[in-house]
């Protein structure tokens, strides 16, 4: 990890910690914008970290910008900070001047979307910034804010470069949630980790158990995984843009998906009854894992996307074709 | 746990255009069973075709036959090998781990004697680690080289050592002295370099479930090994074995065990399309790349003289979980009546391996063990 994305994913670290465990959480579930965390990250400057450094932001790369949305992940992203930032990216590359606050990605189901100005389209190459003007509230199963918006007349447009590609917003969001899962997963297994150090049964902390041990080393591996394909998805686009990324963006959804099957599942065997009440802060996380598979792409369509393609090739192309893609 | 994924060496894409070509000729006569066993096959006139490319030893000095070139440019030729299912076992043990221990820990004289031999593809190297009573349990081995003028005699019975009865060596992990009392049962071993010709070495070949010979049960009786024949020092025998690990446990080898399968099934299946295969399918070339990215990773960090034990544990755990339900997903996938005469016969083969995949090298419960203590567990 480079120096500069250490420091920055310290400082956001540092700032998402602060606010206070899972007290957002709680807040924004219960229908409350974090404020004070949302100003926090966005005197930062994060929301324009995407954006170029001779177009105002602060030129990071996707790489960096991934670190990034692992670090707000593991503290279940209670604000729409990484969608912001790709809505930001979206809007300097085709032109538009990014306004302030927060960015609706698209206008069904937009996170966040009640607390947005404004909302960014894709339609082709072609960007459209909108105000937005009302919201019918909704959210997915991590009781985050997911609104159907209605937007006013488009304020600004701009065409994506090729290197975008059609598809920017839905891989842009791919890469996000994949990302996002990667924290989590890393938070709940230190979670699960901690509480087999702790609770004992039959004279002993569970984890002494190699039932239990087996189980979370298990976790560990998919964990592993889903922060590689991530890694490797971000230094994709970084190589290449987006609109050649979508293999390693679409491996990254998959692997993501099913890590978080099994990670969540895997964590609640750990936890047992504990695990399951209100109070306890894991469902926080695994809620947001069981929503995130979701959006963005689930798994299956990312699965049946790459799927397609390598049948199209063939099997004397699979291995050359995977090799090619190396940066 | 961390991964960082290395760039890709210079030069990587004319070397395995180079690879492939080669592969595409050797490979005409590779049977679908030899395909299936891939570094589980033995092959010594193929071996010293790979020496003569220049493909063995490739990190080695050139003083002891070796080319110099870099850890992941070895990485590209051990991807190229197995995704092609190329019959390298008689140099793979040599190549992959005795080599990288002589060179790093053993005498002058048996770098000049041995290495040499390996790059060129003639030398095989089996591994005389499980014992009757040492398996996951290894340090339990009871084997014995007791010190005698002019050398060491050896005693004891080594099993399940792949290969045995094929190669010219074995790097024998035995006891040299006593466990001491209450203290570590890692202390007191040895690792010695042994000559499979000697006298007093019987190898009674252990027949598998496939009805191959593979496995071997050796046995020593009053075997006398010179001065020279230790590797390393002795009593540290542990801690050279187990540093060796990380290389032996993070390579393509843990996971593209079944990709021959992979390939030609996405051919059987454009043939013979089955709705939603297209989903299987393309969950397992996810995962596929994500392992591969996994390996690169810890191959990286060796290159830069670290030690990723756990990481290259991960990428075994992970690794053979994919390698052994791949066969089990194209199986569900393809129904045989539809699916070429290879294609089956080189399931057929997979399907009676993949056991050993998640056993070789270390147990998956071994592996997690090694995680959970990692994760704070034990």
């Amino acid at each position: 990890m480079s120096e500069l994305r250490s420091i920055l994913v310290e400082q956001v670290e540092r700032l998402v910690a602060d606010a206070g465990g899972v007290a957002p959480l709680r807040e924004v579930e219960a229908g409350h914008f974090p404020q004070s965390l949302w100003d926090g990250l966005s005197e930062q400057g994060l929301a324009l970290a995407l954006v170029p450094e001779e177009a105002g932001g602060v030129g990071l790369s996707w790489g960096d910008a991934a670190a990034l949305w692992q670090v707000l992940g593991k503290h279940g992203a209670p604000v729409p900070m990484a969608e912001t930032m790709l809505g930001a990216a979206l809007l300097s590359a085709a032109g538009v001047e990014v306004p302030d606050g927060v960015l609706a990605l698209g206008e069904k189901a937009a996170p966040f979307g009640r607390h947005a100005t404004n909302a960014v389209k894709l339609d082709g190459a072609r960007l459209t910034l909108h105000p937005v003007e009302g919201a019918t509230p909704g959210a997915n199963i991590g009781r985050e804010p997911r609104d159907d918006l209605t937007l006013g007349q488009r304020s600004a447009a701009g065409i994506l470069p090729n290197s975008h590609g059609p598809r920017a917003l839905r891989q842009g969001l791919a890469l996000i949630r994949a990302a996002q899962i990667a924290g989590a997963l890393e938070r709940i297994l230190a979670l699960a980790v901690d509480w087999a150090n702790t609770r004992r049964q039959f004279g002993r902390p569970i984890g002494k158990f190699q039932a239990v041990q087996q189980q979370l080393a298990a976790m560990a591996g998919e964990v592993a995984a889903v922060q590689v394909a991530v890694s490797n998805a971000a230094r994709a686009v970084d190589a290449r843009g987006l609109a050649e990324a979508g293999f390693e963006i679409g491996c990254a959804k998959v692997v993501a998906g099913e890590a978080a099957t099994f990670g969540a599942a895997t964590a609640h065997q750990v936890f047992a009854a504990i695990g399951i009440t209100e109070d306890h802060e894991l469902h926080h996380f695994t809620r947001r894992l069981w929503a995130w598979r979701e959006e963005g792409g689930t798994d299956r369509a990312w699965a049946a996307e790459i799927g397609k393609l390598a049948l199209a090739r063939g099997g004397a192309n699979l291995w050359p074709d995977l090799t090619a893609r190396d940066a | 746990m961390r991964f960082d994924l290395p760039d890709t060496p210079p030069g990587a894409e004319a070397l395995r255009a180079e690879l492939r070509a080669f592969l595409a000729e050797a490979g005409r006569a590779w049977t679908p069973d030899i395909r299936a066993r891939s570094w589980m096959g033995f092959d010594r006139d193929f071996s010293r075709e790979v020496g003569a490319r220049s493909w063995i030893g490739m990190t080695w000095p050139a003083a002891y036959g070796g080319h110099e070139r870099s850890g992941l440019e070895r990485v590209v030729v051990l991807e190229e090998m197995l995704a092609a299912g190329a019959p390298v076992g008689a140099h793979w043990i040599g190549d992959r781990q005795s080599g990288p221990l002589i060179l790093r820990l053993g005498t002058e004289e048996q770098r000049r004697r041995i290495l040499p031999g390996i790059a060129r593809g003639e030398l095989a190297f089996c591994i005389g680690l499980s014992e009757p009573d040492a398996g996951s349990d290894l340090a339990n081995l009871r084997t014995k080289a007791e010190r005698v003028p002019g050398g060491w005699k050896l005693n004891g019975r080594k099993i399940w050592t792949t290969f045995a009865h094929k190669s010219d060596y074995m790097i024998a992990l035995v006891r040299t002295s006593p466990a001491p009392e209450g203290g570590s049962r890692h202390a007191g071993l040895s690792q010695f370099l042994v000559d499979l010709k000697l006298s007093g070495i019987s190898i009674r070949p252990i027949r598998d479930l496939a009805g191959a010979d593979s496995f071997n049960e050796v046995t020593f009786d009053d075997v006398m090994l010179g001065e020279d024949d230790l590797v390393g020092a002795e009593g540290a025998g542990w801690a050279q074995a187990t540093s060796e690990l990380a290389f032996e446990r993070s390579g393509p080898d843990r996971y593209l065990s079944s990709f021959p399968a992979l390939s030609q099934g996405l051919d059987a299946l454009a043939a013979n399309p089955v709705p939603g295969a297209e989903v299987s399918v393309g969950r397992m070339v996810a995962r596929l790349s994500a392992l591969r990215g996994m390996s690169l990773s810890v191959g990286g960090m060796l290159e830069r003289g670290e030690d990723p034990a756990v990481e290259a544990a991960l990428v075994k755990d992970v690794g053979n979980v994919f390698e052994q339900v791949l066969p089990e997903h194209l199986r569900g996938l393809l129904d045989p009546e539809d699916s070429p005469a290879e294609l089956r016969a080189l399931l057929a083969a997979l399907t009676q391996l993949t056991p050993t995949f998640s056993l070789r090298g270390g147990t998956r419960e071994i592996l997690r063990g090694i995680i959970a203590r990692d994760l704070g567990l034990r």
